[in-house]
């Protein structure tokens, strides 16, 4: 009875403040407390925008470009199902007219023509992945790497749709009876989710360098893009690149080198 | 309300057990898809979308056309369409329901749906689809049943529920321009990035729903007491016919800006439906065929004498509607995805498991119309009983 609109009003404010308050407060206590909580290898691999390139004037064979990509599927227990219709592949090959379609023309160079490029996640600075992902499953990560939380993804495919590079495969059946030999230090998948490259975070995390660098000798270089003394920028600011289907922008952070002939020491 | 879909005839029963045994049938291949993955399905690495996704697409179309009853009748007063307004709202809730069934069905990780309220990610175009879409389905839910519960005790629907079909007009484009945006906002597939994808899916829309619409109601009139009237089936027929014309107009438009620009990845795609690319021409067939029926459907609706006579008719409807499946629950999603980003071709066909399971959803959303149809016309059998008698 004696509540007035003005009291109830005030009462109303009060306790809206309190409850923001106090939310605020438990976001800022939570967020500290993740913080310390995470433990960082001492000798992790940090950058502010992680980058690759390919120089594929150092890979002068088909098997050179096999070579990375069983060390990459082997690290990361991609599974072989020896049908191209459920593949999952983290690193695949093209040739230079389906891996940069539209710059290709009927007078290439032999070699360039018939070489196999690798081909693998571009890591885009503006994925259109993630853009579409509806759980966030797909997230670009502060040092670059478009990233994916398996235990998130509905398997909505959504991303494999926006995907211009044809990156991301969809385990269509369960992978587990499909991996020759499973590496403990990496989670094998469910069936039913979505998957790609993910330049090898967990390596970085200890310190190592992506599988698929590890096995290049040296036809692979991996670095901040960011940081001008890295050789990423070096090898960039000496060579010509190209990027894959840069004219979508979504920023591609994996260059190629194409023809450097024998200058790249 | 709803025990009225509890009696019925004979015919009605036999009706009603042809949908369970096939959403049996349906879901009992679900249950396997749901164990060995969508491996089951045709879908593959290239083409990860098919015949679920396509039929969403599709549906949603057919839920959108309840407007083009409800605006001639609510917003213009068109008094013919008054006793067909609710079976333009019931089949949106019938054909909603489906859409999302068919989300559900695509799905790798289904238990995990409610990730995206979990997780709400406002960027993705399929967070918005699913709050449009479950707020139609709560929409034409609430005001069909509604009106139909008010006319059946005598009243005028009430208040409340007249800004809720208003509200309901414009959600209905909102349905169908955001299932465009799925597609149609995408880098790298030539075939939807097109700025009048979202028109061409309104038109599509508005010539397959009405034209179902239509051939519901001419079913009805032979198996019920129904009688929409031949007046608005007349209306009806002459949107489908323009709407049609419109969708027609809007591909050849893609048609001309593809070959004349001769931009080889936008020529691709329909190069690939219409001809064949590479030798694979799984499509050609279906597309040919679709493109015949369009155009062989849009000269007898047009056509007076033709869209008049009630024999010719249903025929007429008959193949927009086929041509509009084909045209998007077939061509338009799998055409995107072929070739694929890298220019290589990987064609898709359904497989047996995908049909049944894709027959499942139609019967459910068939046995919903049933059901909801059966109440709206034991509801007008009683009421002219009562008017009679």
């Amino acid at each position: 009875m004696s509540v007035t609109r003005r009291r109830f009003l005030k009462l109303g404010l009060t306790t809206l403040a309190g409850v923001g308050g106090a939310m605020a407060l438990d976001g800022f206590w939570r967020g500290s407390a993740e913080a310390s909580e995470v433990l960082t290898d001492q000798k992790a691999l940090k950058a502010k925008h992680w980058a690759m390139v390919i120089d594929s004037d150092r890979l002068k064979s088909a098997e050179n470009v096999q070579r990375m990509i069983d060390a990459c599927h082997r690290t990361h227990n991609v599974p072989d199902f020896g049908n191209s219709k459920d593949e999952i592949k983290w690193m695949g090959t093209e040739t230079y007219e389906h891996a940069f379609p539209g710059q290709e023309n009927g007078y290439l160079n032999e070699g360039i023509k018939e070489k196999l490029f690798p081909v693998l996640c571009n890591h885009c600075e503006n994925p259109a992945c993630v853009r579409v992902c509806p759980t966030q499953a797909t997230f670009k990560r502060p040092d670059g790497i478009v990233a994916m939380d398996y235990h998130r993804c509905i398997g909505c495919r959504f991303c494999m749709a926006a995907c211009a590079f044809g990156a991301r495969s969809f385990n269509f059946r369960d992978p587990r009876p499909f991996i020759k030999q499973v590496n403990p230090d990496f989670p094998t998948r469910t069936k039913g989710v979505v998957e790609k490259c993910n330049f090898c975070v967990e390596r970085l995390e200890k310190g190592l360098p992506p599988a698929c660098v590890e096995a290049s000798n040296g036809a692979l270089i991996f670095g901040d893009l960011d940081d001008p003394n890295s050789e990423v920028r070096q090898v960039l600011a000496t060579h010509y690149s190209i990027r894959r289907k840069p004219e979508l922008g979504t920023e591609p952070s994996v260059y190629y080198l194409i023809g450097g002939g024998e200058e790249h020491a | 309300m709803l025990e009225k879909a509890l009696s019925g005839s004979r015919r009605y029963w036999a009706w009603v057990a042809v949908l369970l045994a096939l959403i049996a049938v349906g879901f009992s291949t679900y249950l396997k898809q749901y164990h060995e993955g969508l491996g089951i399905t045709g879908m593959s690495r290239d083409v990860s979308w098919g015949l679920y996704i396509a039929q969403f697409t599709f549906l949603v179309g057919v839920a959108a056309s309840a407007v083009m009853v409800a605006i001639p009748y609510y917003l213009h007063n068109y008094k013919k369409f008054g006793k067909i307004v609710i079976l333009g709202e019931f089949l949106a809730v019938a054909s909603v329901i489906m859409c999302i069934l068919f989300i559900f069905v695509d799905l790798g990780q289904p238990v995990r749906v409610l990730n995206v309220l979990l997780h709400p990610t406002p960027h993705s175009v399929m967070f918005w689809d699913m709050i449009v879409l479950s707020g139609y389905l709560l929409l034409n839910l609430i005001i069909g049943w509604t009106s139909l519960g008010a006319e059946r005790k005598g009243f005028p629907p009430p208040s409340w529920v007249k800004p809720l079909i208003y509200i309901a007009i414009p959600w209905a484009v909102s349905i169908h321009t955001v299932t465009a945006f799925l597609y149609a906002g995408l880098p790298g597939r030539s075939h939807w990035l097109t700025a009048i994808m979202a028109a061409r899916f309104l038109a599509s829309a508005f010539a397959a729903g009405p034209a179902l619409l239509v051939i519901l109601c001419l079913l009805l009139r032979r198996l019920s007491t129904f009688d929409a009237g031949s007046e608005s089936i007349q209306a009806l027929a002459k949107i489908v016919a323009y709407a049609m014309s419109a969708n027609v107009f809007f591909f050849l438009l893609e048609v001309f800006t593809a070959f004349y620009s001769h931009i080889p990845e936008h020529m691709a795609p329909i190069r690939y439906l219409f001809f064949g690319l590479e030798g694979h021409q799984g499509l050609v067939g279906f597309m040919w065929s679709a493109a015949i029926l369009a155009f062989v459907g849009i000269g007898l609706l047009i056509n007076p004498s033709t869209r008049k006579n009630e024999r010719v008719l249903p025929f007429a409807l008959a193949a927009v509607f086929i041509a509009a499946w084909i045209d998007k629950g077939l061509g338009l999603i799998v055409g995107g995805f072929i070739p694929n980003p890298m220019g290589r071709i990987t064609e898709y066909a359904p497989t047996f498991p995908e049909i049944w399971i894709t027959l499942g959803v139609y019967s459910i959303g068939l046995l919903v119309l049933t059901v909801l149809y059966k109440v709206a016309i034991a509801v007008r059998e009683e009421e002219s009983l009562a008017a009679h008698g």
